[in-house]
């Protein structure tokens, strides 16, 4: 019998963490079948965060550097620096990339760093259970916005892939989601372009995945797939925000 | 990698610095501007690129060791170099890096706080470095120059045992060293034997084996063995990189102990106390950490006399009383920070005058 359907080499062949119904089982493997498509897994660095991508090396089959909190850009510039000839990405979510990494990764952006950042937005703080986050949306509840996100005191959520896309250093910028066939075969391709940019050497590439948190957010995992479809989507709108190179 | 010939040079401590870490094949140096130590980054930014090296000015003091954290995981030689209030900022990462067990180079030109401070000399940053400086229990090796031949060869000595011993180093001077200039033998790298980078974070190519550079362990007992780990580590450095200098200690009666360029002063003092007939040595510990214990115990046993200078209301004075034996006295004369306030030989030989009396 033919067999037509196979993990990722780029992954190993364990069991995860990820709650039930959590996208970053699907973001991950979305990321290894593109590194295997362009058959970079052996010259692949990947750098970790703080939160639940931080066992990023239990599941990937590549060198891992683990990142203090947000700075997970600023370890990959360095990784970068010293070695050019390797692919280095980042695998950050919504609180380490955009509350305490908004530094780093705004300048690693505009510096054009060679890499590649896959953001996952759950519009949470997953590992800590649940917390309020800068894309946590308006009127969301939290365990530390237990009245719905005020944006008059909160702020508005952040919109990073098209913050970033106005930064001339960025090459490309792209927001994906995983909750549908669809959208999964569009997130497919949108990662393979995001790792192509870096293997041309074309500058640096952004990936935002919407992604669920049935778990934090007290849904079941069929209603938080609904939910990114019917609040996250509309606020958070997928699509190319910046192609330079038309990859 | 460049090869420098032993030549005569005259040049600021900051530059001596920079300069060394090109020779100790520093292949990486990201930084961020903070007054008395922008000469490093300054130099580095024109010379380091020459050699075919990565020189980044960074967003933040924190960027810029995650950055060093990054290429040194990657198996670069790395450094970043600051102050006081950029070192705060840079323990993050520096905690990161010894539960990580990256190696790395750390320069502090000290300048006084707390806070914003001031930009003149300190010495109050000697419990930060010595100490752990961060979160969750570990050293870091500090190596504490006097001249600017010692900003050279000290630069190259903290990314050998850094490397050996893979942990970061720290090279503690303060505005005094960094600032002044002096004539310097710019020697060539020694030889060492360094330990191939087996661990280094690289893409498999190059290996078999999956390599993680991390600190979580969250594994059954993982944690507190990665401290005994360490804990071993701290002694072997303690046996063998001890590093001190001592100067008419044989037969003193009082030995003044002093770092850095407090070390500098408190010397012409010991020439004028001997000059004056008083027996009085100095005892100058080149590295803090490992602090050499073994020095003070041994003279301990002889002289029971100390006095410790510093540009501080007293810090390394508590390590002193630690290391000398329980029968010997510890005095202290401190300076704190503040504008002009370094002490003058003059002041220090009447604070030897004063002890000597005292316990006569």
């Amino acid at each position: 019998m033919k067999q037509v359907f196979t993990s990722p080499e780029s992954l190993k062949d364990v069991s995860t963490h990820f709650c039930p119904g959590c996208h970053h089982g699907s973001v991950h493997r979305l990321v290894g079948e593109a590194l295997d498509e362009f058959g970079i897994r052996a010259e692949t660095i990947g750098v970790a965060s703080v939160g639940c991508s931080v066992f990023l090396y239990g599941y990937f089959d590549i060198d891992v550097i683990e990142a203090p909190h947000g700075r997970a850009p600023a370890v990959a510039t360095g990784a970068k620096r010293a070695r050019p000839d390797r692919i280095v990405f980042t695998y950050q979510g919504d609180g380490d990339l955009a509350a305490i990494g908004m530094s780093e990764i705004i300048h690693s952006a505009n510096r054009g760093e060679g890499i590649t950042v896959i953001f996952v937005n759950n519009t949470t703080y997953g590992m800590t259970g649940g917390q309020m986050a800068p894309t946590t949306m308006p009127g969301q509840k939290t365990s530390t916005s237990p009245y719905g996100r005020d944006i008059t005191k909160d702020g508005a959520p952040f919109k990073m892939a098209e913050l970033l896309s106005n930064l001339d250093g960025v090459a490309f910028s792209a927001r994906v989601a995983l909750n549908s066939p669809k959208n999964v075969i569009q997130a497919k391709k949108m990662i393979k372009t995001a790792f192509q940019y870096q293997v041309e050497k074309k500058g640096f590439s952004f990936i935002e995945a919407l992604a669920a948190c049935p778990t934090n957010w007290s849904m079941s995992p069929l209603d938080a797939n609904q939910r990114v479809c019917d609040e996250m989507i509309p606020y958070f709108p997928l699509g190319v925000y910046k192609n330079t190179a038309n990859l | 990698m460049t090869t420098v010939t032993a030549e005569k040079l005259f040049v600021k401590g900051n530059e001596a610095v920079a300069m060394a870490a090109i020779e100790a094949g520093c292949t990486c140096y990201f930084g961020y501007p903070i007054t008395p130590q922008s000469d490093i980054p300054e130099y580095l930014s024109r010379e380091l690129v020459k050699s075919g090296g990565e020189f980044l000015q960074a967003e933040s003091e924190i960027g810029a060791i995650n950055m060093v954290l990054g290429a040194s995981a990657a198996g670069a030689r790395a450094m970043t170099s600051s102050s006081g209030p950029g070192i705060s900022l840079k323990q993050e990462g520096i905690s990161y890096m010894a539960g990580s067990e990256l190696p790395g180079v750390i320069v502090d030109i000290m300048r006084q706080g707390p806070g914003l401070g001031g930009i003149d000399a300190s010495q109050a940053d000697y419990w930060q470095a010595t100490k752990g400086g961060g979160h969750g229990g570990y050293r870091i090796i500090v190596l504490a120059p006097n001249s600017v031949q010692e900003m050279y060869d000290l630069t190259m000595l903290a990314f050998d045992l850094s490397d050996i011993y893979r942990m970061p180093a720290m090279l503690l001077a303060d505005s005094v060293i960094g600032q002044m200039k002096e004539s310097i033998t710019a020697n060539p790298r020694p030889v060492v034997a360094l330990p191939e980078k087996e661990w280094a974070v690289r893409g498999r190519t190059e290996g078999t084996l999956q390599n993680v550079v991390k600190s979580l362990k969250l594994g059954d007992g993982e944690m507190e063995k990665h401290h005994w780990k360490m804990d071993a580590r701290y002694q072997e450095l303690a046996e063998k990189e001890s590093r001190w200098e001592e100067v008419d200690t044989a037969d003193a009666e009082l030995i003044v102990t002093a770092f850095g360029s407090t070390s500098r002063i408190a010397r012409t003092a010991v020439s004028m106390a001997r000059e004056s007939g008083l027996k009085v040595g100095l005892l100058r510990p080149i590295s803090l950490f490992p602090f050499p214990k073994k020095a003070y115990a041994s003279l301990s046993e002889r002289c029971k006399l100390f006095l410790s200078i510093e540009l501080s209301t007293g810090q390394m004075v508590d390590d002193v009383r630690l290391a000398v034996a329980r029968d010997a006295e510890v005095a202290f004369y401190g300076r704190p920070p503040g504008t002009g306030s370094l002490p003058t030989p003059e002041e220090i030989f009447e604070q030897i005058k004063k002890t000597c009396q005292a316990c006569a």
